[in-house]
């Protein structure tokens, strides 16, 4: 079995996300105020979830399954978006084409957030 | 939405966008990717009429209103009133809901610090908290190094922190999940037995309520 690993664990049979115990450096103090589009994601989470389109469980299942280059490299709500978003598709709730279309409309918009929004 | 901005003569500091519009607070850097993505998966849920915008408004403004001074008074009603705090410490959802707190349904679990035991929440999974009563996490709740090292150091985070505990205080972590989130009852400060209940919120933190900080001290 050892020479067959499945690639999602590391040796000690953890996954990534299966952090506690393990060595760290000193813990990082700086935080910051959360913008509008990382509210709008934590509320959408919300009420996907109160709505029954997908579970917390759900939620992290798609985050776990991003791995540890994810965790490092996108911040907490830029991967939440993507768990989101991948969980909305699963459930059929719109395609991966809708998505890719409106996301290239919005980019047309203008060069802010602000400014692409619709209306 | 930069086009029903009300106030064209705001003092901002970034002047206006390129079509001629004032900037909002924290929409004015470059549009990024994962903000496009919010932006799509926001308007499809609005089209397919799975959300409505004064929902998502409504969500925001809830969680907007969840901060730690929502647990502080709950500890405050615990540190005055003894029967309030055997009903907390028994079913801490329950009791926050007597003071009119929205629980939700997750599972609230309050530990309390004593003399000789101070508890430290942690989510080493990800980042499960009692955002119900006391809001978003900070950030630093949700790193690599909180995450690693509360459960096995907790003496030397807690230093991180300006905590220095006596070797003779017990350390209880506990482990949050999904399902099973958890706040601390803070120990209360010597020389407050004749402050009001809002005076006794004045010193709760929200440290103190995830065991990274004491009350304050008047």
């Amino acid at each position: 079995m050892a020479s067959t690993i499945h690639p999602m664990s590391d040796t000690d049979g953890r996954r990534w996300h299966d952090m506690g115990g393990q060595d760290a450096g000193p813990v990082p103090m700086e935080g910051h105020d959360f913008a509008l589009w990382e509210k709008r994601v934590d509320a959408l989470m919300v009420l996907c979830g109160s709505k029954g389109l997908f579970t917390v469980d759900g939620l992290r299942r798609a985050l776990e399954d991003m791995g540890e280059d994810a965790f490092e490299k996108h911040s907490y709500y830029e991967r939440w978006i993507a768990a989101v978003n991948q969980n909305l598709i699963e459930a059929g709730i719109y395609t991966l084409e809708e998505l890719g279309t409106r996301m290239e409309e919005i980019a047309a918009r203008g060069p802010t957030y602000g400014e692409a929004q619709n209306g | 939405m930069p086009h029903d901005h009300p106030d064209h003569a705001h003092d901002h500091d970034h002047g206006l966008s390129p079509s001629g519009h004032p900037y909002r607070a924290d929409n004015d850097e470059p549009l990024t990717y994962w903000q496009r993505m919010e932006i799509a998966v926001r308007e499809l849920l609005i089209e397919k009429a799975r959300v409505s915008p004064a929902e998502i408004t409504a969500q925001i403004e809830v969680m907007d209103a969840r901060s730690p001074a929502n647990g502080a008074a709950v500890v405050a009603r615990a540190w005055s009133d003894p029967a309030f705090k055997t009903r907390l410490l028994a079913d801490a959802g329950a009791a926050s809901r007597e003071m009119g707190f929205d629980i939700g349904p997750l599972n609230l679990i309050a530990v309390e610090n004593t003399d000789s035991v101070h508890n430290l929440i942690v989510c080493t999974l990800c980042s499960c908290y009692p955002r119900n009563l006391l809001g978003l996490p900070p950030d630093w709740y949700k790193t690599r190094e909180y995450r690693s090292r509360a459960v096995r150091e907790p003496r030397a985070v807690l230093r991180e922190f300006g905590v220095d505990l006596p070797e003779s205080t017990r350390i209880r972590v506990h482990d949050s999940t999904a399902d099973m989130r958890y706040i601390v009852l803070p120990a209360r400060p010597a020389g407050t037995d004749k402050m009001t209940e809002a005076e006794l919120a004045d010193l709760v933190t929200r440290d103190a309520m995830i065991g990274t900080g004491l009350a304050r001290t008047p």
